[in-house]
């Protein structure tokens, strides 16, 4: 939260719709998205009820549990499952391009990936819960599965520790996606409820968003967007199915008519919810793309080429726990993703960059002026060093010395030489540092340029900046950053536990009961 | 009965009080500062009904299939005298657990009224702790007491006051799941403080009789199901941290007293129907009654007040309904509105809100020289909420 998206809140409360937060789009939609969403029994960890699931709006496929408590049910709905998914999976593992990976060398990389968009973070939660309770699963002895089971319990897995990669787009959620580029008129609590969140964003005609969302919050209106099921439905209609379905067991005829109202029911509660995941994707898809997210999406690409390799060679399920290195090295690549993510988003979108500049961190106005021509004489050798003066209203808070890049001109660094707030002959003095921070004067920046003019001493033709040219520079970058090093797991020291015992899938593992 | 009991029982009118339990104790520590909540807990409002009275019922309801799994769960960890408990201690925590024996405080001699149950409850907890033997003994359903804000409460838990080596453990059995070690936060959260809440009235109850509070451990035992299966595991808490906070804001209620004080003579928000079946009190008049009452409404509430929708309405103008992180970056104003006018430099800034007003001067410029720039129609921002216009200067909202 910052004071922009929230200003940008209650500018949506009072204008009764939603407001951009993002003028561009940061999320890779892809062209074929498998929109999941699942429900799942109220009370138990991860006991799946319904789910409709199926990359095509008009027919979505619907799968049901009629006895959620039942072993053998839930796994032939996993296997259902499976066979939706993995197939959907590994539809996009036939088709790879070469890639450089360092010199002379090449990489397969797939070019598509799968998206599977799920209505919110909830639903996110109940993939990860699904792969683990799937994927140490066998396919052989006693406990057998289907042999897709544990295979999609491994792709789920993947999933969803792929959404902690920041920008990833292999698994979103909807109101997340949406919140990212959408600011509603409500809390951060309430648009984690997909229907009032879209209620803002896309009000029914003669609605305001407000209205829309408090119809939202009525569950027999809109039922909610799952995991977890309505307890008025649970209650007064999911419970009496459930036993009709379990009294009919055994008598074909009265099975299979409990078995349609009880998915009657339950398509009901699925159907709004799916719509919805739609229609977001649809608004998502309707603003311009960011002009990084298909580098992004790359990286997306590399991860899903890998870890299909990884489970076509290897292919064993993911260890319940993270060793101590695997987990730290997991943590600093978090850390340096989540930097550049930042970084890109703001390059590509003069709305994130606007955080910065309220911060502080950048700062944009016009060049007033410029000596494209000046010369360094200070080393042994002279060099081209052009200085500028931006004049901005930004609060300024960079300091002397500080070194930014404009978003227009990244191949080209430029150090705060001075800051002043006053009026500034400061182009030839070096004016010593004055207080920059006055946010609503003018203030003027004087900049040394270096790289990107060309080798001479005279700048190439375009590059340095002209009088009345509008930049935004910021100390952003989003520059690749050596990674941090840590020791081979065989070494893990011993405050860290020491070496972990590697992984072997153990029989307790993959017989574990699902209750 | 004291003047302040007498007028709390004024303002819930003549139906019993509404029991407190760990439930509602621990929430008293999510919001202290709402007036409305303490002093409807207080003189025991049934909040769900008010809410319903009054047209916007809270959004609470739990599954049949939640509650039926929660007790099958106990009735599994409680069957045959705790063994399985019993197993899960000595095995899983490594206690030293000797033959235990098992009391039941469910029922007193057919008389389930709650003093009765009580007195009991404090006469086998007493005397085991007196006896000073090392024997463990287990107590099913002890009936424990608590005061809150000046008035005794019952609170009736699913746990098992565990006496081990002289000392008491509370045992909290939660259905939902730890899977590879690890369980929902928020709800390991939310069964610290409950469980903090029956070792402070454990604590009282033991106090009362000259014991030291130490006797009853600030570690608890948590009982959950294990990954996706029905068995058992459990774990230790720590609830050190959740019983300062319980204390302090227990101390805080015993200014009830203070706050009905200063709250007109007659209010009165009786939900009973008279003879006839009609409400004695229109939803309008007791809306004005609990207008007295000031709320202190944040989105959490949605998650733990019965009056939430209520509440969310009245404070639909303000900034803090957006969030508390929304309030303070808008620089702590507390009406949209007004910040809307700084923004737009239509209000100029009293009091000490000039750096506010700065900072939202320039979000204003920077969202609309971004929005501009790529022709986006210059949004209305006005018209949608003539009626909640906010107050005009700002040192009428300080």
């Amino acid at each position: 939260m910052s004071t922009l998206t929230a200003l940008a809140r209650a500018q949506a409360w009072s204008a009764g719709t939603a407001q951009r937060v993002a003028l561009v789009r940061h999320v890779h939609l892809a062209e074929r998205p498998l929109v999941f969403v699942p429900l799942a029994l109220a009370g138990e960890a991860s006991a799946p009820l319904a789910t409709m699931v199926g990359d095509d709006p008009d027919s979505p496929r619907l799968l049901v549990v009629s006895q959620p408590r039942n072993r053998d049910q839930r796994f032939a709905f996993v296997a259902e499952l499976a066979d939706v998914m993995v197939s959907y999976m590994e539809g996009f593992c036939s088709v790879a391009e070469e890639v450089a990976a360092g010199r002379d060398e090449t990489r397969p990389r797939f070019v598509n990936a799968p998206q599977v968009v799920v209505p919110n973070q909830a639903a996110i939660g109940f993939v990860r819960l699904l792969g683990r309770s799937t994927r140490f699963r066998r396919t052989t002895g006693e406990f057998a599965v289907g042999p897709a089971v544990p295979v999609l319990g491994r792709w789920l897995t993947y999933l969803a520790e792929r959404t902690e990669h920041p920008g990833s787009c292999l698994l979103l959620a909807a109101t997340e996606a949406l919140s990212r580029h959408w600011a509603s008129g409500q809390s951060e609590l309430e648009d984690l409820n997909l229907a009032a969140l879209m209620g803002w964003i896309d009000p029914p005609p003669g609605m305001t968003g407000e209205e829309a969302a408090a119809a939202a919050e009525d569950p027999v209106l809109s039922p909610p967007a799952g995991p977890a099921t309505d307890p008025g439905f649970d209650n007064e209609v999911l419970e009496s199915l459930i036993e009709a379905c379990s009294r009919a067991d055994g008598d074909a005829a009265a099975s299979s008519r409990a078995v349609a109202a009880l998915e009657r029911a339950l398509a009901g509660q699925l159907v709004p919810t799916w719509r919805l995941v739609w229609r977001a994707l649809e608004l998502l898809r309707a603003l311009p793309e960011g002009a990084s997210v298909a580098r992004r999406w790359e990286g997306d690409r590399d991860s899903f080429t890998g870890y299909a390799a990884y489970l076509r060679d290897t292919g064993l399920p993911q260890p319940r726990r993270d060793g101590a290195v695997a987990a730290a090295r997991r943590l600093d690549w978090l850390e340096r993703a989540q930097a550049s993510y930042a970084a890109e988003r703001a390059f590509d979108d003069p709305l994130a960059m606007a955080e910065y500049r309220m911060t502080g961190e950048a700062f944009a106005g016009l060049v007033v002026k410029a000596e494209p021509d000046r010369l360094d004489h200070s080393g042994k050798r002279r060099k081209l060093r052009p200085l500028i003066m931006v004049e901005t209203t930004d609060p300024v808070r960079a300091e002397v010395g500080t070194v930014m890049t404009a978003v227009t001109r990244q191949g080209q660094s430029a150090r705060v030489v001075s800051i002043s707030a006053d009026s500034g002959d400061a182009m030839s003095a070096e004016n010593g540092p004055e207080d920059g921070a006055e946010p609503a004067g003018m203030v003027r920046i004087v900049l040394e340029l270096s790289g990107g003019m060309g080798r001479s001493l005279t700048a190439a033709p375009g590059s340095v900046p002209e009088v009345g040219e509008w930049l935004c520079y910021s100390s952003l970058t989003a520059d690749y950053q050596r990674p941090w090093e840590f020791p081979p797991a065989e070494e893990t020291p011993w405050t860290h536990g020491g070496p972990p015992q590697p992984y072997v899938p153990a029989d307790e593992d993959a017989v574990e009961e699902w209750s | 009965m004291t003047n302040t009991e007498a007028r709390l029982d004024q303002i819930r009118g003549p139906v019993p009080p509404r029991p407190h339990n760990a439930r509602t104790i621990a929430a008293l520590t999510s919001n202290p500062a709402c007036v409305r909540r303490a002093i409807l807990d207080a003189a025991g409002v049934d909040k769900a009904k008010l809410a319903a009275a009054l047209g916007l019922p809270a959004p609470f309801g739990q599954s049949r299939f939640a509650i039926t799994r929660g007790n099958a769960f106990e009735q599994q960890v409680k069957a045959n005298g705790c063994a399985e408990l019993l197993r899960l201690l000595r095995e899983q925590l490594g206690l030293p657990i000797p033959e235990v024996s098992y009391d039941d405080l469910e029922e007193v001699a057919g008389n389930p009224g709650l003093p009765m149950r009580h007195a009991r409850t404090r006469q086998l907890l007493t005397r085991a702790a007196d006896s000073g033997d090392d024997a463990g003994t287990l107590f099913d359903h002890p009936l424990l007491c608590l005061e809150v804000g000046g008035r005794l409460a019952y609170l009736e838990p699913d746990l098992i006051a565990f006496r081990l080596r002289g000392k008491f453990h509370v045992v909290e059995i939660k259905s939902f799941a730890a899977i590879d070690g690890q369980a929902d936060p928020d709800k390991v959260a939310a069964a610290a403080i409950q469980s903090a809440v029956y070792v402070l009235a454990l604590r009282q109850l033991l106090a009362d009789s000259g014991h030291a509070a130490d006797l009853v451990a600030d570690e608890v035992f948590l009982v959950c199901p294990e990954n996706f299966a029905n068995r058992p595991t459990a774990a230790v808490l720590d609830v050190r941290k959740q019983l300062t906070v319980l204390r302090r804001q227990l101390s805080r209620l015993a200014f009830i007293a203070e706050l009905v004080e200063a709250l007109p003579p007659d209010i009165c928000l009786d939900l009973e129907p008279d003879a006839a079946g009609v409400a004695r009190r229109p939803a309008a008049e007791l809306a004005g009654a609990l207008h007295v009452l000031p709320p202190r409404y944040m989105p959490e509430c949605l998650a733990s007040c019965e009056m939430c929708r209520y509440c969310r309405d009245g404070a639909r103008a303000e900034t803090a309904a957006l969030g508390r992180a929304v309030r303070e970056d808008l620089g702590g104003v507390d009406y949209v509105e007004t910040a809307l006018q700084l923004a737009a430099g239509e209000l100029t800034a009293g009091g000490g809100e000039e750096d506010a007003a700065a900072l939202l001067r320039t979000a204003e410029r920077l969202r609309l020289e971004c929005l501009q720039a790529a022709q986006f129609p210059a949004p209305d921002f006005r018209g949608s909420h003539e009626s909640l216009a906010a107050p005009q200067s700002l040192e009428t909202t300080a």
